[in-house]
């Protein structure tokens, strides 16, 4: 997999545009096939949102907690375990691509 | 004529029998067919279910029941989920998505009787300032087709300021209710984190969505909000608290009311024309008693750089279960699972929905989860707490909701970070979780300009009532484009 543990600005801090490799390997862990006549767009697009959202560099955060939940105060509520929902099985299978006996089929996996 | 009711007065005209929900909901459908080459605001149209649930409006009517809505026409924006109705968030990936259920939203307002004509129009996935990533096209702004609405929920905008249905309901993660609402002349209200139930809302960035109301007025947005808001247990950051009535006291002076003015809001990006409706909008509430003085909130531009690593972090962790397995787009005969995932999804995406879930997957990635991730999240906790220690001080926070009026289509496409930044007055209301406002307040070069007021935690209440006296005084929100009035 590819390293992005790179620096991707000039020491002049101007924009270092990701390469199509690091574009690609993006791509393959999203789980995303781009043509390969868009990815130069991609390439540049994502070098602008990169670049951009760098600019957090800039804040002195030294001390504060990262904040996950906007309401800070609450925390998660919990349910009891019991169950709630009957078998929507054959509802919920209406939307699916593909099923055979109640299970979802995808291209064989294990050869 | 009667489509330039607004919704409250339809509601006591229908109760008090001066017109039937089915004449209503007739005349609204004939102008929503007669609309959609101009404006496309919908992508459904549940012309058959409308008149049904029309029907039987009247009958409650008539009987003495039906609930606060009933027979009022509205709109639910297309992420929604409505069963038996199909939802699909504006993406080709769930172009034949029919949901088994419906949201805990659109169950509460059919509850109050209120009768949905369809499913608006709005950027894919949620994701867009505009409407044009919308896989069904973009929805053009009734003031002038030529702009766009803005967006995310750009129907439901269009759809009340052309008035073809009375109310909508929007989502806002980023701006998504306030910002189109500014750029169509309509009232917007994002309510706060957790106050409205997000069982059944498709989700794009968890931390950051909430569910809301478009409407032509803040009274009408009121007796929506009320209807809709309120713990659901089947949504785990659901606030379990009391819902106020929203629409008692609106009525009330805003005397001794302290808002604060937000400096960094009036900065260079903010167009001259804009600046002087926002100002003249100040000296009114000033002469409604409201006592104004500047506030500064110092971390508030870091704000769009903080969301944009915060909501495509989110957003490709939520958009991952579009696998082509169980539902939802699936390619043409698959090699392999893995050729299944990703041809299902490059086909089923959108470019800029594909640039957020890559930009998610970036910073989420290793080496880089501590630089952006936590690091957003900490520049979050800076932004709510500038918050907290401005409504220390004031009671609301009043300033523009976007920096321009409506921009033409295809002006902003090229560059992601020109569009993001129509949502740079807005995004902080959402990092913070607290609600926020847009109310119409008057026009730069014929388009209309919103007016943003933001409050703490749960002062939805204090919003509306200062909206409503506003509107009591000036006529900005009863203006119609004439092509629809």
């Amino acid at each position: 997999m590819y390293d992005f543990c790179t620096d991707f600005r000039f020491l002049d801090g101007t924009l270092m545009a990701l390469t199509r490799a690091q574009v690609e390997s993006i791509a393959h862990l999203a789980r995303l096939e781009l043509e390969p006549a868009e990815i130069p767009a991609f390439q540049d697009k994502l070098s602008r949102i990169v670049d951009f959202i760098g600019e957090l560099e800039r804040a002195d955060t030294s001390g504060v907690a990262p904040m996950a939940h906007p309401l800070s105060g609450l925390s998660q509520r919990l349910r009891p375990d019991a169950v709630t929902e009957g078998d929507g099985r054959e509802l919920y299978q209406r939307n699916a691509p593909q099923v055979a006996s109640g299970l979802y089929l995808v291209p064989k996996v294990i050869e | 004529m009667i489509h330039r009711h607004t919704l409250t007065r339809l509601a006591a005209d229908l109760r008090a029998r001066k017109l039937s929900s089915v004449e209503l909901v007739r005349t609204c459908l004939g102008r929503i067919e007669a609309s959609q080459p101009a404006l496309n605001a919908f992508i459904s149209i549940t012309a058959e279910q409308a008149l049904d649930a029309a029907q039987a409006a009247d009958r409650a009517l008539a009987r003495g029941d039906g609930g606060p809505l009933a027979g009022v026409p509205i709109g639910h924006k297309d992420l929604f989920c409505t069963a038996g109705v199909r939802t699909t968030c504006g993406s080709r990936m769930l172009e034949n998505f029919v949901s088994p259920y419906d949201a805990t939203v659109v169950e509460r307002l059919k509850a109050a009787g209120a009768v949905v004509l369809g499913k608006l129009n709005m950027d894919e996935f949620a994701m867009g300032s505009s409407n044009e990533t919308s896989y069904y096209g973009p929805v053009h702004n009734p003031w002038n087709t030529d702009m766009v609405p803005g967006g995310s929920s750009g129907g439901s905008a269009a759809a009340v300021c052309a008035r073809l249905i009375s109310a909508a309901t929007a989502t806002d993660t980023g701006g998504s209710i306030r910002q189109p609402a500014a750029l169509c002349g309509v009232t917007g209200i994002k309510p706060t984190y957790g106050r409205v139930s997000r069982y059944g809302m498709i989700a794009f960035a968890s931390s950051l969505d909430q569910g809301g109301v478009i409407a032509a007025s803040a009274e009408d947005a009121a007796l929506m909000l009320r209807e809709m808001a309120g713990f659901d247990r089947r949504d785990s950051t659901s606030v379990d608290a009391p819902v106020p009535d929203y629409v008692a006291g609106l009525e009330a002076p805003l005397e001794g009311l302290k808002i604060g003015v937000l400096k960094e809001f009036f900065d260079e990006g903010l167009d001259p024309d804009n600046e002087r409706c926002i100002r003249e909008a100040l000296s009114v509430l000033a002469r409604l008693g409201a006592g104004l003085r500047e506030v500064s909130l110092p971390n508030i531009s870091l704000s769009v750089p903080a969301y944009y690593v915060v909501a495509p972090a989110e957003c490709s962790s939520n958009l991952a279960r579009y696998d082509g397995v169980r539902f939802g787009h699936r390619c043409e005969s698959p090699r392999d699972l893995q050729d299944l995932y990703k041809r299902s999804r490059s086909e089923g995406f959108g470019a800029e929905v594909k640039r957020r879930i890559m930009t998610g997957t970036y910073v989420l990635s290793t080496g880089y989860y501590d630089a952006y991730y936590l690091k957003a999240q900490r520049v979050r906790q800076l932004i709510a707490a500038d918050f907290q220690r401005a409504f220390g001080e004031v009671d609301l926070l009043v300033g523009p909701a976007t920096p321009t009026a409506a921009f033409p289509l295809g002006s902003k496409v090229a560059d992601p970070i020109t569009m993001y930044l129509n949502d740079i007055y807005t995004i902080s209301a959402n990092l913070a979780g607290v609600p926020a406002m847009s109310i119409p307040c008057g026009f730069a070069q014929g388009l209309p300009v919103g007016l943003q007021l933001i409050g703490p935690h749960f002062a939805e209440q204090r919003l509306l009532h200062a909206a409503h006296r506003y509107q009591l005084e000036t006529d900005w929100h009863l203006r119609i484009p004439e092509r629809f009035a």
